[in-house]
């Protein structure tokens, strides 16, 4: 059953616009045009701050100086993590792929409201611009960590009061993209797109959507309080003015842990597009993994105080988050065992895109599985704020998000440019990403556990045999990013011309033109059945 | 020798190795049904898929035996915290403070130190105060951190087995200097550290506070950390404090120059929250040299 869609038009690449040049990207209001947009000032900021890490690692190959002073560190660590955070993984893959493919997926000519997204991808720059502003006047980079604790970033004489506005203005992008994705899904859903035959990545955005709503204004008032404190000694947080450090710390994690699962959610949702496609297999649990992504988002909300089983808040509280952090791990397996029944009795095409996904389950489960130690009472007293938790959680982001996001690159790319992209060289690329993440990062699991604390610009000569090894795997890692860019850059022009239907997907996606024509649909299509029936489709050879 | 550990220590691991042995299971297990799956219906040996039932049963048992398991790894961590959270009545109470960015220790008889030396197998609660931002108390070997929290006083307890050193690291981000934040846990036998503890290094013992006596510092300085009419000494050295000098507001360092400045010309910087009404010739009878033995004597009174 082919779905109607009418005769091709020009592509969004070649169409010309009112504007010419580059103002036919900033002030495109075409969702692919904003998801390309995002797609490159994301990934600019994931260089910057991939070599802040490199930079980092470096300095600690060896107790003592070796590169910069404590002072520079700390503002390295204050910066690597606001960048990744704020400005490359929170954005990450819903404003570059759920721009480019939800209305695609859905059957839709756009997003609800083109203007909007355009105006967040502005927001989202302005906040970038803040931000990097904030390295260079007042009293230079900030150097408290992303995580702003009171009463250090009360008191500290760096930049921090711009830096907090920085954010404070990139949540705003966030927000507004939240809203847009929402309304979209709801409204523009083409005729007989049934809320199950959503392709799963459209339930993990509109999951992570919420959260965004929800959850990011409560940042903005604790960033603004945070500036209220450093300007006029508002004394909200501040023990010495009759604040209290723990409020702030509870209001914190309130957004940020959330933030967590804006993270993450969306990478989920593209294992889910991906598995099927390249098992040439209907999804198994398709509602388990719906639902299961609504429950993270919802459970989500109900764990922030996992961060703080040590601030000295009451031992209740400490036990009750703790019971509803591991309840928030099971909907989490769920989906894990789903993907892996998906592949059983497949027609299995192990091509980088699938690659890079399987790695990415094993990746995760490890970040899963640390963060069970992460949170258990006991366990989590040792490990807290030490070389563990850093490991844990780039085990997530990276491991998790990271590679998806990578994943996704390959998966799409023949979509979005319209060229292929080589298999060897990304083979050779997961290769030495695969062996360099784990050098690097697990060597910090068992130096947590170890007793080396993190933030830590020097430590004892016992813990430097694994900082060299995990410094070493830094580099393998680089290397492979390296491979894996470079690749990508030249296929963009001379990759092999992509066929609409690369990778026989049964997805909206793959029934219109590579790369997609500027109103995506001539017809809007008739939906007749789910997103992953491939009885139909032929398969590719 | 490794580093002395704590009863803590084994009731920590076990929950460790008990989380990982069941990850492990899971870990593997999936990794190979992965790698299994990938090479058995791989698209050259298996080309059609075929169709796979779904099955609620297996989704149900999917997320029943997950969830069983997660809860008895809480129930097992929530009974090692217990232990963790749960100090005897009888414990010796060290009072801690922490601030940018060393450790210091004060007994019940009021002996201070900067390293802390405790008796082997007795029960020991720390009392954690910060005298500036946030800090946190962890001793590796004792698989125990807290977070020192000004205006707020947080508790540790560990009970030592065995002789020799553990290590103590300041685990909260605390500025420049934190990761040379760091002190020592000194497990002595009983006898020595009663001896230890005994010989008291009394404030009163100091050359200068017999002098201050006489000249009346102390009728509105305390050293213990009561307020009187004047601000106290205890923990005054080293802190940054907000002032008035010349009818503006401006941060300074207590150093020396600072307290010698206040000590000879009082009305000149007068700490916010504070009336100048410290008498002008309060130094007038301190020869130079006893001024400077007022000053090391500022310095110890933490």
């Amino acid at each position: 059953m082919a779905i109607d869609i009418g005769a091709a038009e020009v592509s969004y690449l070649e169409h010309r616009g009112v504007h010419r040049g580059i103002a036919s990207w900033v002030l495109s209001t075409d969702h692919k045009r904003i998801g390309i947009l995002y797609l490159t000032s994301l990934l600019s900021f994931f260089a910057v701050g991939v070599l802040i890490g490199i930079l980092m690692r470096l300095e600690l190959i060896a107790p003592g100086e070796t590169l910069v002073s404590a002072r520079v560190y700390n503002s390295m660590f204050t910066l690597h993590g606001m960048i990744m955070i704020f400005l490359f993984i929170i954005p990450g893959i819903p404003a570059a792929f759920g721009n480019f493919f939800l209305p695609i997926l859905i059957g839709a000519k756009d997003v609800a409201f083109p203007r909007l997204n355009l105006l967040s991808w502005w927001v989202y720059v302005a906040g970038a611009t803040l931000a990097v502003l904030s390295l260079f006047s007042g009293g230079g980079a900030p150097d408290t960590g992303w995580t702003f604790y009171a009463p250090y970033s009360l008191r500290t004489g760096t930049n921090v009061t711009l830096a907090v506005f920085a954010a404070f203005v990139l949540g705003f992008s966030s927000i507004l993209t939240g809203i847009n994705f929402v309304t979209t899904i709801h409204r523009l859903r083409a005729p007989g797109m049934s809320w199950f035959r959503l392709p799963l990545f459209v339930w993990s955005l509109y999951a992570t959507a919420w959260v965004q709503v929800l959850a990011t204004p409560i940042l903005a008032l604790t960033l603004m309080l945070v500036m209220l404190e450093r300007i006029v000694g508002l004394g909200l947080f501040d023990a010495a003015r009759g604040g209290d450090p723990l409020l702030y710390q509870h209001l914190f994690w309130i957004y940020s842990h959330p933030a967590v699962y804006i993270m993450i959610l969306p990478a989920m949702g593209v294992v889910s597009e991906i598995i099927p496609t390249f098992s040439r297999q209907k999804i198994f649990g398709y509602k388990a993994i719906a639902f299961s992504s609504l429950a993270i988002a919802f459970v989500g909300y109900l764990v922030w105080g996992h961060h703080m089983y040590t601030s000295g808040m009451s031992d209740t509280a400490r036990w009750v988050f703790s019971l509803l952090t591991f309840l928030v791990a099971v909907p989490s397996g769920i989906k894990v065992f789903n993907w892996v029944a998906t592949l059983y009795k497949g027609a299995i095409d192990l091509a980088p895109p699938l690659l890079y996904t399987l790695s990415f389950i094993f990746l995760f489960m490890i970040g899963g599985f640390t963060g069970l130690i992460s949170g258990a009472l006991a366990t989590n007293l040792h490990i807290h704020d030490t070389a563990f938790v850093v490991g844990h959680f780039h085990y997530v982001m990276f491991g998790g998000t990271g590679f998806m996001l990578f994943a996704a690159l390959l998966y799409w790319f023949p979509k979005m440019f319209g060229r292929m992209v080589p298999a060897r060289p990304m083979w050779l690329a997961w290769l030495l990403m695969f062996i360099g993440f784990n050098a690097l990062y697990f060597p910090m699991l068992i130096l947590g556990w170890m007793g080396m604390p993190r933030r830590y610009y020097d430590y004892l000569p016992r813990f430097q045999p694994l900082n060299v090894v995990s410094t070493a795997g830094s580099w393998v890692l680089a290397l492979g990013l390296a491979v894996f860019f470079v690749t990508l850059w030249r296929a963009r022009r001379h990759g092999e011309i992509a066929p609409a239907n690369p990778w026989g997907g049964s997805t909206l996606e793959w029934q219109i033109a590579s790369p997609p024509p500027v109103e995506n649909f001539e017809r809007i299509p008739v939906i007749e059945r789910g997103p992953y029936e491939y009885g139909e489709i032929p398969p590719v050879e | 020798m490794g580093p002395v550990t704590s009863y803590s220590t084994a009731a920590v691991d076990s929950v460790l190795v008990f989380i990982v042995a069941v990850s492990m299971v899971f870990l593997l297990g999936l990794t190979i049904a992965m790698v299994v799956f990938v090479v058995r219906y791989g698209r050259r040996r298996h080309p059609r898929p075929e169709e796979v039932r779904q099955s609620i049963a297996l989704e149900v048992t999917w997320t029943l035996i997950p969830t069983v398991l997660v809860l008895a790894m809480f129930f097992y961590g929530y009974a090692g915290f217990t232990l963790i959270r749960s100090p005897p009545a009888d414990a010796m109470v060290i009072n801690v403070l922490g601030r940018m960015w060393d450790w210091s220790f004060e007994y019940e008889n009021g002996k201070q130190s900067d390293l802390l030396r405790v008796p082997v197998g007795e029960p020991v609660r720390l009392a954690l105060h910060s005298a500036d931002v946030l800090h946190s108390f962890f001793v590796p070997s004792f698989r125990i951190k807290e977070d020192v929290v000004p205006g707020q006083e947080n508790f540790l307890w560990f009970k030592p087995e065995g002789l020799g050193t553990a290590d103590v690291f300041c685990a909260e981000y605390c500025g420049t200097e934190h990761a040379f934040m760091m002190s020592t846990i000194e497990v002595m036998e009983e006898a020595a550290f009663e001896e230890w503890y005994a010989t008291l290094d009394r404030l009163e013992d100091h050359p200068a506070y017999q002098v201050m006596d006489d000249v009346g510092c102390f009728f509105c300085h305390t050293v213990d950390g009561t307020i009187e009419g004047g601000p106290t000494f205890k923990g005054l050295f080293g802190k940054a404090r907000r002032v008035v000098r010349d009818g503006e507001e401006v941060e300074v360092m207590v150093d020396r120059d600072y307290l010698r400045r206040s000590i000879l010309d009082p009305a000149a910087e007068v700490a916010v929250d504070w009336d100048a009404d410290m008498p002008e010739d309060a130094a007038e009878d301190l020869t130079a040299e006893q001024l400077e033995e007022v000053l090391d004597f500022l310095e110890i009174v933490r």
